[in-house]
């Protein structure tokens, strides 16, 4: 294990990751949920009265986060390396993933280790455990 | 109110997200790179994200209603079960192949990455297969 010191950025991460929490600690303090993107996403496909607007408005704010950030700073440019295919493929397995595992980085990850629960530590393992292994078979082994 | 509040965790979240690079797919397979030149930033996003976190929720566990009086919602379930962790592999490996989980891929979305709508489309169908997959479970034989 070598640090990158030219890419690794310690004092934004924290700032970011605290803006975060703030998002989700807000979030469950002023509206009783948890700020988990893929379950407030998926439960759009199966809309049920009364639970569908809570859900759009957050998405939206997700979405319109590049351009309230743009008006305060320059936007900087993500590096998207995957082919479509790969990005297809990506997103089915994310998309099926979070489902049957009830959450993501935000749910499991953020919220859930916010809130010791064992459920989502042993959540978060597993998908940080499979993405570490996927990316050295991909970088190391296959050398793609 | 409510709403107002929903749209401004989501703003917060996403900004967030541009803030701690991790918007960017490549600073996120940076992180998963464990034997490659490793950026550790993750770790610290989700360092600052839990501290702050915990407070939240440490107040939120002891209320019956929100600040705006809605409902608290919190996950009752403590299932450690094949699906949790099975499910939670497949997620792994598709941010392992791509960088991308469901938050940053909707933020790249905003900015207008054409590639990150696929990413998003393609997540999105995943989520149908499974909205189909268990109501044919739940289904009455």
């Amino acid at each position: 294990m070598v640090i990158d010191w030219n890419t690794f950025t310690p004092w934004s991460a924290l700032a970011g990751g605290a803006l975060i929490g703030v998002a989700a600690g807000m979030f469950v303090l002023l509206n009783g949920r948890i700020a988990g993107i893929s379950g407030i996403l998926g439960g759009l496909l199966k809309p049920a009265r009364g639970d569908v607007a809570w859900r759009v408005v957050f998405i939206s704010g997700l979405l319109l986060a590049p351009l309230v950030y743009a008006l305060m700073a320059a936007l900087p440019a993500p590096q998207i390396d995957a082919g479509y295919g790969v990005l297809v493929l990506a997103g089915l397995l994310v998309g099926v993933g979070t489902r049957y595992g009830s959450g993501c980085t935000s749910g499991h990850g953020v919220c859930g280790l916010s809130r010791l629960s064992p459920r989502s530590l042993v959540a978060t393992a597993a998908f940080m455990a499979a993405g570490f292994v996927t990316v050295f078979v991909i970088r190391h082994l296959l050398q793609a | 109110m409510n709403l107002v509040a929903s749209f401004l965790a989501g703003l917060v979240f996403g900004l967030g997200l541009i803030v701690s690079g991790m918007a960017n797919p490549v600073k996120v397979l940076g992180f998963l790179d464990l034997a490659g030149d490793w950026d550790p930033s993750l770790a610290f996003v989700m360092g600052g994200a839990i501290a702050v976190g915990t407070i939240a929720f440490f107040v939120a566990r002891k209320r019956v209603v929100s600040l705006l009086g809605a409902p608290m919602r919190l996950p009752a379930s403590r299932d450690i079960d094949r699906r949790l962790v099975g499910g939670n592999l497949l997620f792994g490996i598709g941010w392992g192949i791509a960088g991308f989980c469901p938050g940053p891929g909707l933020v790249a979305l905003g900015m207008g990455e054409v590639k990150a709508l696929v990413f998003v489309a393609a997540m999105l169908a995943g989520m149908g297969i499974w909205e189909l997959l268990e109501n044919r479970v739940k289904a009455p034989q």
